[in-house]
């Protein structure tokens, strides 16, 4: 327990960075919905107008209408989607490696703690630290979903349904920031990487929403999940979402085994 | 019984060579010195039987267990002080000190007091405000508090002034006369003798040699240089005098024998300066393995 105690105190600082950020931008999109709500029809018409390739970019062609809670909802969670693929990746790459970049390894390496243990209490803790932050973005949604809302209606269910698939989300990114730490010789930098898988595979899932293709679809976690198909039908696209969790198992299993046979070096 | 077994023990990087074959024992209760220049092997060799990397082919018992299976056991007994040292910035000294101590199982607080006032250590300051000396003295209260079975100090003495690394060895004795057995590299081979009771040489991976302190000392040969006042004359009428070089007002050469006839002999001199030195490690493993030039 003073092993996770100790890992989960690092996260603190940087959790209220990522749930306030979360917070901005749920508040921040959510503001504008009323004015959609309210010229609902103009808003269509508008829309209707834009190119098609735009519009399936942004994931504003899923059939949902934007002037819905639900379908503006599904824009605004692209944005949600994408800080939480920034976070879960940086704390992936993060976990393991700082005690190797910041070389502190050999000290809580060489304590009486098999290097299994070490790892499950570095792991409990990155997954204490994203798991409140889905506290903290369940609560965001609703709040802001009821403070902009008006009198419009919309289904809570399909909204959950959503809500519940974002720890098998943040589990695709952080399990690829674990597998890149385990096959890397060495990792001296991490948000870069971070930043850049969030980004490279939304924009992958942004180019298959506009050229389509069923095997592009496969790459990115960001079409997987993909907010409009939760929020127009209330369930999981259920093959991506197994590929998503074959993904996640196979990372996990890979980068355990490296890791549980990873030399760490001296600092000089 | 021994405390340590090593055995065939060899490490690879890639290609790169760590170390390579080695096989020697600790017995419980000694000290012992590994010295090599860097590059030898001595902190791969420590860090293999710590399971900080895995060993190519080969490798370590501690305690009667193998030290990559059963590691998280031994380590328990284990104080490990490594050459360089790095702890979590932000903390302060007490506070990594006690996360260190809750590894252990005990209370270690009447053990960390004791220790970091014999090192000087202000226990209230953050890691990141230590100068490097001051860290070092972190390494060793770190290392020492709950009270190991076997020390491994990889360079312990780099970054202390000279009175800290008196205190250093003094508790270092203590530890070793409470039954602690202590292994104990270097590159300064007076550091070695002053403490150890075997030393193991290492060179270019491999060790070349296991020595009893004792014997060593006997055989030690020392660096002799002399400026005379007229020309230098080679009138030294001295057994174990060998490499004598000569060059206007200046006399150099190694001597190993009895060192009273040493100076019995320089008296008889005119001298204007003479020194008296141990050769550098790198002249005792030319001095076992290819010819000694002073």
């Amino acid at each position: 327990m003073n092993v996770i105690n100790f890992e989960f105190k690092k996260y603190v600082g940087s959790l209220w960075f990522w749930i306030i950020s979360l917070w901005s931008i749920l508040v921040m999109f959510m503001a504008m919905y009323p004015v959609l709500a309210r010229d609902a029809a103009l808003v269509d018409l508008v829309l209707q107008h834009y190119p098609e390739e735009l519009l399936r970019a942004f994931g504003m062609s899923g059939g949902l209408s934007l002037a819905t809670v639900a379908g503006f909802f599904a824009f605004v969670f692209a944005f949600v989607q994408l800080c939480l693929a920034i976070q879960s990746a940086y704390y992936g790459f993060q976990f393991l490696s700082v005690e190797e970049r910041e070389l502190t390894a050999d000290f809580l390496y060489s304590k009486p703690v098999s290097r299994s243990r070490l790892l499950l209490y570095k792991y409990v803790a990155a997954m204490a630290a994203l798991l409140i932050t889905n506290i903290g973005l369940i609560m965001g949604t609703f709040l802001s979903i009821e403070w902009f809302r008006g009198s419009m209606v919309y289904d809570v269910g399909v909204v959950i349904s959503l809500l519940l698939s974002v720890p098998l989300f943040q589990l695709f990114f952080f399990s690829a920031g674990f597998l890149a730490t385990a096959l890397s010789k060495k990792i001296t930098s991490v948000i870069g990487p971070a930043v850049g898988l969030a980004f490279v595979l939304y924009a992958i899932s942004a180019l298959q929403r506009i050229v389509g293709g069923a095997l592009l679809a496969l790459v990115s976690p960001y079409n997987h999940f993909d907010p409009n198909y939760i929020l127009q039908r209330g369930d999981w696209n259920m093959p991506l979402v197994t590929l998503s969790l074959v993904f996640i198992v196979a990372a996990n299993v890979v980068a355990y085994f490296m890791f549980m046979r990873r030399d760490l070096h001296a600092a000089v | 019984m021994n405390v340590l077994e090593v055995d065939r023990l060899t490490k690879y990087y890639g290609k790169v060579r760590g170390v390579e074959n080695l096989s020697f024992a600790l017995e419980k209760g000694e000290i012992f010195g590994f010295i090599g220049p860097n590059g030898a092997g001595k902190t791969t060799t420590i860090r293999a039987i710590l399971g900080l990397v895995f060993p190519t082919r080969g490798g370590a018992r501690i305690f009667g267990e193998d030290c990559i299976s059963q590691g998280h056991n031994i380590r328990r007994r284990i104080g490990y002080l490594p050459s360089e040292v790095f702890y979590y910035d932000q903390m302060k000294v007490m506070d990594l000190l006690l996360y260190s101590a809750s590894f252990y199982g005990k209370d270690c607080r009447r053990r960390i007091h004791e220790l970091s006032e014999a090192m000087e250590l202000d226990l209230g300051r953050r890691i990141e405000e230590l100068s490097y000396g001051n860290k070092k003295k972190v390494g060793i209260v770190q290392g020492l508090l709950h009270e190991p079975d076997l020390l491994l100090l990889d360079e312990p003495t780099s970054g202390l002034d000279p009175l800290m690394q008196r205190r250093f060895f003094e508790l270092v004795l203590e530890e070793n006369k409470r039954g602690a057995t202590v292994f104990f590299s270097s590159h300064i081979l007076s550091e070695v003798q002053h403490m150890c009771m075997r030393v193991g040489i290492m060179k270019d991976g491999n060790l070349i040699k296991i020595e009893n302190i004792e014997t060593m000392r006997q055989d030690n040969y020392k660096r002799v240089s002399l400026r005379t006042k007229g020309v230098a004359t080679a009138n030294l009428r001295l057994d174990g005098v060998t490499n004598l070089l000569q060059e206007n007002h200046t006399v150099k050469f190694f001597y190993k024998g009895n060192i009273d006839s040493l100076l019995a002999a320089l008296a008889a001199l005119d001298l204007v300066d003479a020194v008296i030195e141990d050769p550098s490690l790198e002249e005792i493993f030319m001095h076992y393995y290819g010819p000694v030039t002073p």
